[in-house]
């Protein structure tokens, strides 16, 4: 089907190779409407994407400085005196990595549970559920149950404004509640990995006398490894891609605002911005208002992220083969 | 799968380690329900002094949602009104005209890019979508909101509106760049890829002969397509649909840079000037008010605006579930 190719009607005088049929020419008006619309459609769609592309980097790269990278944001309506967003890209690091932390640990555990154990099957059935609408539940939504929760006074040690009754907003808390966002992804993608393994794999396993708890430690996981990094780093997406959550339990104040000076600690407990904040603030609808901060900051945060779903397509794409032809993981020494 | 029968006892230890971990793992994800309980009782007991002040009315038309924000912020009740009194109808108007717009411009543009992706793009062009989907998939709100706002918005204001069609309505509204239109295209585009790609997976599990079949009758290429392959993949349009909606209506950000941010109720009996009048939807409200959440009736409004999201998200996902059972009967997995 996909050999008849989309082409006129054989040239007069020559053998018909084809049947008419086949020619678009000879389809009826509306079916070539249709058919046109569809063309207009797939290239409208790269028209956008090359056009979004294009925008970022003919603005970006004209309105970033390096010394962007290396100053800290700070309130003033002169373009030179605002600083750059040094403070932003430590806060997007600190948020995915906790976000990461905990997600990934959590994530793989629970996709495990799903596809090996998944006794008693209604309780793996609600989990499923559970974890498909923590996936649909907007992250605005997230935010503000986060942020309840985690301002209770005994959570104080997470965030200084909760230790003293106001709001939770602290790097520690906005890397809580950014793990929910990343927790559906490392669960989808490992659990398909596991579906995916062969079965002979575990039966190997379960003859050599393993128990199921140590299959799936020392040959399923290493075997579904492209698997998970893939969720991984799609997770990472979802949480340098977001700003609601940031704005709402960050605090997205300019600066990072470390808490009584404590070197890490106390940067952890207090409020900071990311990217994602930083953008806001400079575009036209947050305070900062100046547009060319905040090209150059989508700029970088573009790049970051076209970055990470490169490396998703990688691992996705290129261990396939190598996954079907089986490297078989090295047990270590046998364990008790 | 003989997975079960296979696990010969090796020995007490190793049996008992690992129930311990079954169990373990297990509790994790039993967690992660009652997180998910968790969230919705503690929104439902944080909303409910603003749903039990309004009751129903809570979604009924009213005065300016706005002036009513504006009220709970600064403690200054409006005049023979509570400090709870909260209409939300313009909000909720504002989510429903956006969401069911989207979703129906890219319904339509979906269903005939993934025709194209699976059916007669060449292989470069097919080699080139690929990931242009992807891109567009990735590209983070806040930069859709930052293209919509910078690029979009004065565009369409230039181009569009008309000092005629402002003064036109001068006494309601002010209009500029950013309005419905702008804040629907751009929703459009950002849910398009999720759309695009289940319905272009479902179009490619069709079994061949199917369309062999149609073929050899006699019937061409796009009616084929049309009337067999489309007709087995509607559970598959229907998946995508429930997951596009679900993240309209969850999108915050970029809605709240780009859609007027005036709580207006788009009146579409204006015409054609109700396409470039500023509305603000339910999710784009949180955003904007969260900086209230330490005021009391301002937090109770944010956490009932929460909560009305809540409840549509999980009907959403119920109705996700329930087109997946149709799904499976394909053997697609969505």
């Amino acid at each position: 089907m996909a050999s008849v190719g989309v082409s006129p009607g054989p040239p007069a005088g020559t053998l018909a190779v084809r049947p008419r049929r086949e020619s678009v020419s000879s389809w009826p008006l509306i079916d070539r409407f249709w058919f046109g619309l569809a063309w207009l459609t797939g290239v409208g769609l790269c028209v956008i994407a090359f056009a979004i592309v294009a925008i970022m980097l003919v603005k970006g790269i004209g309105y970033l400085n390096l010394s962007d990278f290396t100053t800290a944001p700070a309130a003033s309506l002169q373009q030179n005196q605002s600083g750059g967003f040094s403070d932003p890209i430590i806060g997007t690091l600190i948020v995915t990595a906790i976000g990461i932390a905990i997600a990934a640990p959590v994530g793989v555990a629970i996709a495990a549970w799903l596809a090996e154990y998944g006794r008693p099957s209604w309780l793996a059935r609600t989990v499923e559920s559970a974890i498909e609408m923590l996936a649909g539940t907007p992250s605005v939504v997230l935010a503000i149950f986060g942020l309840a929760v985690l301002s209770q006074g005994f959570l104080g040690f997470l965030s200084e404004g909760a230790s003293k009754g106001s709001l939770g907003e602290s790097f520690f808390n906005a890397g809580i509640v950014m793990s929910l966002i990343a927790l559906p992804l490392v669960v989808a993608s490992t659990r398909e990995g596991l579906f995916q393994l062969p079965d002979r794999l575990r039966e190997a396993s379960y003859a050599l006398g393993k128990t199921r708890a140590t299959t799936i430690r020392c040959v399923l996981l290493p075997a579904i490894r492209p698997s998970m990094a893939s969720g991984i780093v799609l997770g990472m997406g979802r949480i340098i891609g977001d700003t609601a959550i940031i704005t709402i339990v960050l605090g997205a104040t300019l600066r990072n605002e470390p808490v009584n000076n404590v070197p890490v600690i106390g940067l952890l407990r207090g409020t900071g911005s990311t990217l994602t904040s930083y953008i806001f603030y400079n575009s036209p609808a947050g305070e900062g208002n100046s547009h060319e901060k905040a090209y150059a900051a989508a700029f970088v945060l573009l790049v970051i992220v076209l970055l990470l779903n490169s490396i998703v397509t990688r691992l996705t794409r290129g261990p396939r083969e190598r996954r079907t032809a089986f490297r078989l993981p090295r047990f270590g020494a046998p364990r008790s | 799968m003989l997975r079960g029968a296979l696990t010969s006892r090796p020995g007490r230890s190793g049996a008992a380690r690992d129930r311990r971990a079954e169990l373990w793992l297990g509790a994790l994800g039993a967690a992660v329900f009652v997180l998910i309980a968790a969230m919705t009782v503690t929104v439902f007991v944080k909303a409910w002094p603003s749903f039990s002040y309004n009751g129903l009315s809570w979604f009924a038309p009213g005065a300016e949602v706005d002036q009513q924000l504006r009220a709970m912020r600064e403690s200054a009740p409006l005049s023979g009104h509570g400090l709870l009194y909260f209409r939300a109808w313009p909000l909720v108007w504002g989510t429903l005209i956006t969401t069911i717009a989207a979703v129906l411009l890219a319904l339509v543009i979906s269903t005939l890019a993934a025709i194209f992706i699976t059916e007669f793009a060449p292989a470069p062009v097919r080699r080139v979508l690929d990931p242009v989907i992807r891109l567009l998939a990735a590209v983070p709100s806040v930069i859709y909101g930052l293209i919509g706002i910078l690029v979009l918005a004065p565009w369409i204001e230039k181009t569009f509106i008309s000092n005629a069609r402002k003064h036109s309505v001068i006494f309601v509204v002010q209009l500029n760049g950013q309005n419905l239109t702008t804040a629907t295209v751009i929703l459009t585009v950002m849910i398009l890829p999720i759309m695009v790609a289940i319905t272009a997976n479902a179009l490619a599990a069709v079994p061949s002969s199917w369309r062999e079949g149609s073929a050899a009758l006699g019937v061409n290429r796009w009616r084929t397509i049309w009337r067999v392959s489309m007709r087995v993949t509607w559970p598959a349009v229907a998946a995508g649909l429930v997951l596009a909606t679900a993240r309209a209506l969850g999108e915050a950000v970029m809605l709240a840079m780009v859609s007027g941010s005036s709580a207006f109720d788009a009146n579409p009996a204006d015409g054609v000037t109700f396409l470039f009048e500023p509305v603000r939807p339910l999710a784009a409200t949180i955003f904007q008010e969260a900086e209230g959440l330490t005021i009391g009736p301002l937090s109770h409004t944010i956490y009932a605006i929460g909560a009305v999201l809540l409840v549509s998200a999980i009907l959403l996902s119920l109705a996700g579930w329930a087109t997946k059972q149709s799904l499976k009967r394909y053997g697609i997995r969505a």
